[in-house]
């Protein structure tokens, strides 16, 4: 049995996709079976971030509706053999999502993987529904930012009412924090939330800070999630993120500013 | 902390701002998705039957459920018209 893990936020434009990039690879390079599946059905991109663009042939909406076989729409890896990727499809509407076929899916993927990434669409809609309602765990990507604070209780709220744990009265989905493009330096100058003032809000578990990084931007250009990149900020953040969801007890990193020189400090701001 | 921030600092920082509206609204915005959904309904209807008797404004009924760690409270408040306006009524 696999363990379904939904990366979600309501907000556009956090990391969701980077996001599920980062994790599904760092979880495949620990030896773990894992497929990645895009929910957003006419706006895919987790094959671009991922650099399997070209390799799609077969998606998503094609194996819920019998027109391809599991294995012939999974895209396998190019760099880790453990890892498959399922596009969505970019021409159907949302609603060929049902709770049928997306179970039938999961269901089919869950003999013969470890792991299940669902990265969510933005919003609220069948897609970001879909993506989280058979998810076991629940990775809420937030900036330190007003908005996506909002939209992250919001869709705490959902995670709790409309997913299928929810409706079977069974144990709830685990909801871990992973606060995104954090700038240590604007936390201090007071001019960004810090992790602590969004925990105290969201009340969550957390997983993981990611610094504001311009590795994130050349690892999306160049199609390799960022977590490969294992000298910048970012793609170590992710290697922790990882490790302490498997489990281990990884002290947090690039919260703090790094120690200035007196020079530094006397004339700092 | 530099010396020149130390002169700067007499306005409360925007994070500051920011956590404390974040937190009036997610409070308030959490008490709202806890409502039963029948709500609106149980307010139409009571209207209705209010409306029977005496003479009030769609607006005049609020109907809210509150929650503390004890109890749930459904608190029913009806503003009647005042005295000049029933008789005003009557007139008509």
């Amino acid at each position: 049995m696999a363990r379904i893990i939904v990366v979600t936020s309501g907000k556009g434009g956090v990391g969701k996709t980077t996001t599920s990039a980062a994790i599904s690879m760092g979880l495949a390079l620990r030896g773990y079976r894992t497929a990645v599946i895009d929910f957003d059905v006419g706006l895919r991109n987790l094959d671009l971030i991922m650099g399997c663009e070209r390799r799609v042939v077969y998606d998503f909406v094609n194996v819920i509706n019998g027109e391809a076989a599991l294995n012939q729409a999974l895209i396998k890896d190019k760099r880790c053999d453990k890892l498959f990727i399922l596009p969505a499809s970019q021409t159907r509407d949302k609603e060929s999502l049902t709770v049928e076929g997306v179970g039938k899916v999961l269901g089919d993927l869950s003999k013969d993987f470890d792991y299940i990434v669902c990265d969510s669409p933005a919003g609220i809609e069948r897609g970001a529904t879909m993506a989280m309602y058979y998810a076991d765990d629940a990775i809420v990507v937030t900036n330190p930012e007003v908005s996506s604070v909002r939209d992250s209780d919001r869709m705490l709220g959902i995670l709790a009412s409309k997913s299928r744990r929810a409706e079977r009265g069974e144990e709830a989905i685990k909801e871990y924090l992973l606060l995104t493009r954090y700038s240590p330096q604007r936390v201090k100058l007071g001019e960004m939330l810090s992790v602590e003032d969004v925990q105290d809000i969201l009340s969550l578990h957390l997983l993981g800070v990611i610094p504001e990084s311009k590795a994130v931007l050349n690892a999306s250009n160049s199609g390799v999630p960022v977590i490969l990149d294992e000298k910048s900020d970012a793609g170590q953040a992710f290697s922790d993120v990882v490790r302490r969801y498997l489990g281990e007890n990884v002290t947090h990193r690039f919260i703090d500013l790094e120690k200035k020189s007196l020079f530094g400090r006397l004339f700092g701001g | 902390m530099g010396l020149l921030d130390y002169f700067r600092n007499t306005r409360p920082s925007t994070a500051a701002i920011a956590k404390e509206r974040l937190q009036i609204l997610v409070a308030h915005e959490r008490s709202e998705r806890n409502k039963p959904d029948y709500l609106p309904m149980l307010q139409k209807e009571l209207l209705e039957v209010i409306r029977k008797y005496v003479n009030i404004d769609q607006d005049a009924i609020s109907v809210t459920m509150e929650q503390d760690e004890k109890r749930e409270i459904l608190e029913l408040s009806i503003v009647l018209p005042d005295d000049n306006q029933r008789k005003k009524q009557k007139r008509l």
